[in-house]
This record gives structure tokens, C-alpha cells and sequence, in this order.
């Protein structure tokens, strides 16, 4: 009986030895893959921060779009800004991508994302809590849905809460000159 | 001196800017506060319809449009729980509807919906807004979408609009609870405060 139970002992601490190095292995995994995801520098901003991409006055026409890597039709519409910004980005257009992820979502997803679909336009995070201040302060209008989108440039400027195919975007940016 | 110029003209600014948006506003379709709402007939996730006019007893209710699937109404699924159990003894139970048409986002689905309530242990009914007909009534745009109406003489009439807290995303770092406030002061008989606020959420898919 004693035998019985010192192996029982036994075999219980090896199992648990197996366990934390198998633990201690995964973790060494993950620990590679957030270095190789750090490539992506980016550039995160509270309201205050943010505004001063908001109210730019040169001869520049700005497409301001707030997104994220959650929103389904805001993915959709990014290959159609980042389109705008490889044929206007020498036509005086710039166009900035706005990232709505939440915070702890910044390494797992929204960097890998960054990556992974190579956006060439510039992308910056917007972190701030309180929502009900500057989704009104963007525009009043603004419900506080996304996508959603700004353009505008020294003298004029447009809100929109929808989606965008390339065509209507392009059409808007037109608008405006 | 110049700080109280500066002031001035921020203030100009904003006021002028509002007002060339109050067609935009006003062009706005859906309940506003101070409307008196239709009672809807959705499906539950236990199979059976539920009415406004089913809770006899209900002094209003807290009506959230909601999914199982966007961040933001996902960080606010314990918060909703919390308010029911909170409030529906002091008679505003909540009412989730999920407003996605379950073929533009299938992780909306019946089932789905089912096996989320389950898993959270929802204390409230979670309805299907079938052929997406109640939501725009609303007004509601994105999920969530925050409406508390009170039982009145003349209807249900919505008395507050918005958020419910001005933390979306960090339930630690709420400061201000805006929908526990009007609820508040609609039990001991007071004028709402803050009647409408905005929160960031994912727009309904239909």
C-alpha cells in the first residue's frame, strides 16, 4: 500500500515537472514572437495629441480615417484609402489612418496587422477614454459608429459616418479641390 | 486677460459651430429624448416573444442594443448584467436587443446568441430584432446603443440616450456613470441631468 502510494507521489511530481517545462517552453515562443512583431513603432496619441492632425492648415487635402483591426467594413475600406494614398500622395493628399484598437490589443493584433497587410499610409492611435468629449469635437454630427471618415483641407472640410468605395472616395477628394 | 480672450473665442467657435450642424441633427431619424416610444414584439432566446406591455410592474426599462461580437459591447456585457441585477429590483430591468442581421455577421446568430447568454449568464432577455425592423425606429447606429425610456400617462418615453459610462473600454477607469445617473434620478423623481451622451461602437450590419 505504502509502495503504492510513494509511486502514486511519484508519478504525480514528474507529471507536474513535464507540465511547467512544457509551460516554460511555450512561453519562451511567445516571448520570440512579440520581439518580431516590434518592428512597428507606433505612434500613440490622447485628443489633444490627435488634433493637431485634424486642423492642419496648408495646401494639403487630408483624409482622415478611424478604424480598426475589429471593425469588419472598416478592413474592407482600407485597401481603397490605401489606394487614394499611392495615387494622391504626389497630388498633395495624405491620408492617415486612425486606429480605434484597444490598448492591449496594440501588440497582438493591430502591430501584426500594421505588417501584415504592408500599410504604406501613415498610421497612428488614438487612446483616449473619453469618448463622449471628442466623438463631438470631431463632429457633432458623429454618432460614434466607424468606419468614419474626415476630409478636408484649409478651407473646406466633410465628416462621414459610413463606408467608402475607392471611386466615392476618390469622387470626395475631388470635391474638395 | 488674453486667456479669458482666448476663452471667449473657443467658446464662439463651438457655438457657431453646433449651430451649422443643427440641420444635420435635426435631419436625424429615430427617437430623440422626450419621444414616446412603440412597443416592440421580439424573440427571446428561450423561443418565447416579449413586449414592453408584458412587465406590468416595470417603472421604465434600460433598453441596450447589443451583439456578440463587437469589442465594445463585449466590454460592456458585465456592466449590463451588474445594472440589471441593480436595477430591474427598483423596476428598470434591462432589455438587450441585437440589432446584425446574423447573415452580415454569422457570429450573430440565434444559436449564437444562445450560447452567449449562456456563458455570461444573462440575467435579462436577449431578443432577435428579426428583418432589422426595431432599430432604426430607435435610431440606434451601432452596437452598443444605450436608451432608457420611463413608464408615463401618455406612453414610454425616452428620457435618456447614450453611453453608459464614460469608459468604454476600461471598466477600472470609469468616472462617470451616466446611464446609472438618469436612471437615478428618474426613481426619485428628478429631470435627467445629462440626457445624451456618444460612445465609440461598431456600426449594425445589416
Amino acid at each position: 500500500m505504502r509502495i503504492l502510494l510513494l509511486l502514486l507521489i511519484l508519478v504525480f511530481t514528474i507529471s507536474c515537472k513535464d507540465n511547467k517545462s512544457e509551460k516554460v517552453l511555450k512561453n519562451v515562443e511567445v516571448e520570440e514572437e512579440k520581439t518580431l512583431q516590434s518592428n512597428v513603432d507606433l505612434e500613440i496619441y490622447d485628443f489633444e495629441g490627435l488634433k493637431t492632425f485634424l486642423n492642419k492648415k496648408d495646401d494639403k487635402t487630408y483624409v482622415i480615417n478611424f478604424w480598426a483591426t475589429w471593425c469588419g467594413p472598416c478592413v474592407k475600406e482600407l485597401p481603397y484609402f490605401e489606394k487614394l494614398n499611392a495615387e494622391y500622395s504626389s497630388k498633395g493628399v495624405e491620408v492617415i489612418l486612425v486606429s480605434l484598437d484597444f490598448p492591449h490589443m496594440y501588440d497582438s493584433k493591430l502591430k501584426p496587422f500594421i505588417e501584415k497587410k504592408d500599410l504604406k499610409s501613415k498610421v497612428i492611435v488614438l487612446n483616449d477614454d473619453d469618448e463622449n468629449t471628442w466623438i463631438n469635437e470631431i463632429d457633432p454630427s458623429w454618432s460614434g459608429s466607424i468606419p468614419a471618415t474626415i476630409i478636408y483641407n484649409k478651407n473646406e472640410r466633410k465628416f462621414f459616418e459610413r463606408s467608402f468605395t475607392f471611386e466615392e472616395l476618390e469622387a470626395e477628394v475631388k470635391q474638395l479641390k | 486677460m488674453m486667456r479669458k480672450i482666448l476663452k471667449l473665442i473657443s467658446v464662439f467657435a463651438v457655438v457657431i459651430f453646433a449651430s451649422a450642424f443643427t440641420n444635420s441633427i435635426t435631419n436625424y431619424q429615430g427617437y430623440d429624448v422626450g419621444d414616446v416610444i412603440e412597443d416592440f414584439k421580439l424573440k427571446n432566446i428561450d423561443g418565447s416573444m416579449v413586449s414592453l406591455s408584458d412587465y406590468k410592474d416595470a417603472k421604465g426599462f434600460i433598453i441596450t442594443f447589443t451583439c456578440n461580437t463587437c469589442p465594445y459591447a463585449i466590454a460592456y456585457e458585465d456592466r449590463i448584467i451588474v445594472l440589471d441585477k441593480k436595477y430591474a429590483p427598483k423596476g428598470y430591468p434591462v432589455i438587450a436587443i441585437n440589432p446584425n442581421n446574423p447573415n452580415a455577421k454569422p457570429g450573430d446568430s440565434y444559436e449564437e446568441m444562445q450560447q452567449r447568454a449562456k456563458e455570461k449568464g444573462f440575467t435579462f432577455p436577449y431578443l432577435v430584432d428579426e428583418g432589422q425592423k426595431i432599430y432604426p425606429k430607435f435610431g440606434a447606429t451601432k452596437t452598443p446603443h444605450n436608451y432608457v425610456v420611463e413608464k408615463t400617462p401618455k406612453g414610454m418615453v425616452v428620457k435618456y440616450i447614450g453611453a453608459i459610462d464614460d469608459s468604454s473600454r476600461n471598466p477600472d477607469a470609469v468616472s462617470k456613470t451616466y446611464l446609472e445617473d438618469a436612471v437615478d434620478a428618474l426613481l426619485v423623481g428628478k429631470e435627467v441631468e445629462l440626457k445624451k451622451t456618444k460612445a465609440i461602437g461598431c456600426s449594425i450590419k445589416v
